[in-house]
């Protein structure tokens, strides 16, 4: 019941094309394989509209110290996803809530961080006891929350 | 007609389904026959891996990691044929116990990058060769 497929929901994104593109609960989901896989071994593949190319690359050149943790991978493969991540940055594709988001950046700012992005802050002032909650860990953590967030989905919950 | 091909594919898969398990299992030898050499070589009096070992290993709390990872069970649990959760990201875990997916240690490059990045966060050093062997042992028999 909780798996709808794939050609389903490409028939509704294709469907809802449009109205999506200017949605700010909408950015474009992540298509790469290896993207998928690699960034979501830890956590959910964050989608590249939500930071600019340049932060993309800082992230990608900093692998081995990645907010603490050793997330470094082999060079082709780095290669590939700074490839695919640069290439969907919000400030290259600024579709969806790529747009509000964009907006928000300094001409020259390098954010490595989507969550202290002001359009993130504006729509997240919860008070202290949701972001306790176990599941949610850290705001990082889309799905806890935003159920179909690996398909670049956030509605309001 | 669609129905047919339908039932034909729902068959082969079955039937490609035994050979895979098979496979997973051969791999996961082939990957313990490798940490078993390096343990040998670092170690001559080397005589295999444990399972009871690995238990000891998955629950101990470490003190040199990171304090959000004392043990291994930090993120998978008391019980690794439960779904965990990392504990950084609050991302949802596949169990690690091999009866519940078959997939677990079958991709030595997988193995030995989850290795390295675990072990530094959970040890605050690199593991040695023995201890993911005991590991592996103890989660295959899980």
């Amino acid at each position: 019941m909780r798996v709808i497929p794939a050609f389903l929901v490409a028939a509704v994104v294709l469907a809802a094309g449009p109205a999506l593109a200017d949605s700010d609960e909408w950015v474009p989901p992540v298509t790469d394989a290896l993207t998928r896989a690699e960034c979501g071994d830890c956590h959910m593949a964050f989608q590249p509209a939500f930071l600019p190319a340049r932060s993309w690359d800082r992230l990608m050149d900093g692998l081995s110290d990645h907010f603490g943790d050793d997330a470094s991978l082999p060079a082709e493969k780095v290669a590939a996803i700074r490839a695919y991540l640069t290439a969907n940055a919000g400030d290259v594709r600024p579709e969806g809530a790529a747009r509000g988001y964009m907006r928000r950046v300094a001409p020259d700012g390098v954010p490595l961080r989507i969550t202290e992005n002001p359009a993130f802050l504006r729509e997240h002032d919860f008070r202290p006891a949701v972001w306790q909650r176990p599941d949610v860990v850290t705001k990082s953590n889309c799905l806890a929350c935003h159920r179909q967030a690996d398909r670049g989905l956030y509605e309001d919950d | 007609m669609r129905l047919r091909t339908l039932t034909a594919a729902v068959l082969l898969q079955g039937v490609a389904a035994a050979p895979a398990q098979a496979a997973g299992a051969a791999e996961r030898a082939a990957l313990l026959d490798g940490y078993a050499a390096a343990a040998k070589a670092a170690d001559a009096a080397f005589a295999g891996f444990s399972a009871a070992r690995g238990e000891t290993f998955y629950r101990t709390e470490w003190a040199g990691g990171e304090p959000r990872t004392p043990s291994c069970a930090a993120c998978h649990t008391a019980d690794p044929r439960q779904p965990g959760r990392n504990a950084k990201t609050g991302r949802p875990i596949e169990p690690v116990a091999v009866s519940v997916t078959p997939s677990r240690f079958t991709d030595p490059d997988e193995v030995e990058k989850q290795f390295r990045r675990d072990c530094e966060a959970v040890l605050g050093r690199a593991c040695t060769a023995q201890e993911k062997g005991d590991y592996i042992t103890f989660l295959a028999g899980q």
